[in-house]
């Protein structure tokens, strides 16, 4: 393999520690943030994740994986968790987790979904509803830092109530001409709403997304079916598919 | 380390079987087929179709699709093990175990004690031949009977069931003798070299 790069991170053991809720932010109705500290955190790169491990009281023990959603220098941990319905782990963690609560988490894990701002760009990120986590990650590491990267995110959620960081990725478009944020509606529109409606389609990501020449680095990131759908219409499209980089949320039991 | 955290309130709500002895440690059952893949699907076509058994720089067997099957196809009925922590029970797979594989190809005995699969669209992962003989790993061309969908890995891909899923390797073209282990794609980047899940090893230092 020679054009994937594997500069890998340094050979260290992960081990478990403890994260404290600090505070919890409502995104959604279905989506919660939770604000760890986690003492001695090694700094991650965006688009990294953790594993977590809830205990309960009979010693029962389960992990899932979750992504971070917030930039490597930020004091606090940022864990931003969807209720699966019927789940295991998510269900607990957004609807009964509070503040102070602990739990356990190794990480960060993954080197690949990952993009810094000397990596460069322009960046072309797509997401489906939680698919934002990891791309959250970058565009707030990309303006912390001051970066000028050119930016698109192009972002389908079921409905306007569903948009995860809906606020704060309009005022940093907003105040940043370098960033676009394009949103689409797949379930149901508000009256009035001018953005698009439907699937990430080819058409879409065509008009969005930098053309090819342009050699953007691309991260899709969503529920299977929508990943499978962007990446191929974006390898149509002429992109260079080691350019594409990926991550499924498959319906795996959360 | 300090004392595990106790979450109040937390308790099992598996709704899949769980039967004791087939899931390992921090894993859970799922009916579910997730798909996990670092970029986009390639798609492949069987007429394109080619798998090559090299030693060091040198060819030493290469099969056309229809080649392929002609060997021996064998079925086999197998848990499997994801690094995310998905486990699916009694799946069935068929296809051409590596042992076939090195006899279709005149060899005897493995020449050496590692391989690297290599596959389209970039990924590669390292495997010792001792984890791939004596039936437990194969080319696998169909899932449950049907032809193994692109994002499944289709047209084939390896399946080493007894190792976490990330080594079986999806669309694989390539298996590459190795005299010395090496890390391929997620072994480079802070996954286990080796990754027994029974051992919990799913990354370095596990």
């Amino acid at each position: 393999m020679t054009a994937i790069e594997t500069a890998g991170a340094p050979v260290r053991r992960l081990t478990w520690q403890v994260a404290t809720v600090r505070e919890i932010i409502v995104e959604t109705p279905r989506v919660r943030s939770l604000m760890l500290h986690v003492r001695d955190w090694q700094r991650h790169r965006p688009g990294q994740r953790v594993d977590i491990r809830l205990t309960g009281e009979d010693g029962y023990q389960a992990q899932r994986s979750y992504s971070i959603a917030s930039p490597p220098d930020d004091e606090l941990l940022a864990l931003t968790v969807e209720r699966v319905e019927r789940g295991e782990v998510s269900p607990y963690l957004v609807d009964d987790l509070g503040t102070g609560d602990q739990f356990e988490l190794r990480g960060p894990i993954g080197g690949h979904f990952v993009w810094s701002v000397a990596d460069g760009g322009p960046l072309c990120l797509v997401a489906g509803g939680s698919g934002i986590v990891p791309l959250m990650a970058m565009l707030r590491h990309r303006e912390r830092n001051a970066n000028r990267t050119p930016a698109i995110l192009l972002y389908s959620s079921r409905s306007l109530e569903d948009i995860i960081y809906r606020q704060e990725l309009d005022a940093m478009a907003a105040r940043d001409l370098g960033l676009r944020v394009v949103h689409t509606l797949t379930r149901a529109q508000p009256i009035g709403w001018t953005g698009h409606r439907g699937r990430i389609n080819r058409a879409l990501l065509a008009e969005t997304c930098f053309p090819p020449a342009q050699q953007p680095r691309i991260f899709v990131c969503g529920p299977a079916a929508l990943v499978e759908d962007a990446a191929r219409f974006l390898v149509e499209l002429g992109h260079d598919p080691l350019a594409v980089k990926t991550e499924r949320f498959g319906p795996s039991g959360g | 380390m300090d004392e595990t955290p106790i979450s109040r309130g937390f308790r099992s709500r598996r709704q899949e079987p769980n039967p004791a002895g087939r899931v390992p440690p921090g894993q859970y059952v799922t009916t579910d087929f997730p798909v996990l893949s670092a970029g986009p699907t390639p798609q492949i076509k069987v007429a394109d179709w080619r798998l090559s058994l090299q030693l060091g720089g040198s060819l030493i067997g290469q099969w056309s699709w229809d080649e392929f099957e002609a060997l021996p196809q064998t079925t086999l009925k197998t848990d499997i093990h994801c690094v995310t922590k998905w486990s699916k029970l009694d799946t069935t797979w068929r296809g051409v175990t590596f042992d076939d594989l090195l006899k279709a190809a005149g060899l005897a005995a493995p020449t050496a004690r590692y391989v690297m699969a290599h596959s389209h669209g970039g990924y590669s992962t390292n495997l010792p031949v001792a984890d791939l003989v004596g039936g437990k790993a194969m080319i696998a061309t169909r899932y449950d009977g049907l032809p193994i969908l692109p994002a499944h890995g289709g047209p084939a891909r390896l399946l080493v069931p007894h190792l976490y899923f990330w080594k079986s390797a999806k669309w694989v073209q390539r298996l590459q003798f190795m005299d010395r282990d090496q890390p391929g794609f997620w072994e480079s980047l802070g996954y286990h070299i080796y990754g027994d899940p029974w051992k919990e090893q799913r990354y370095d230092g596990d």
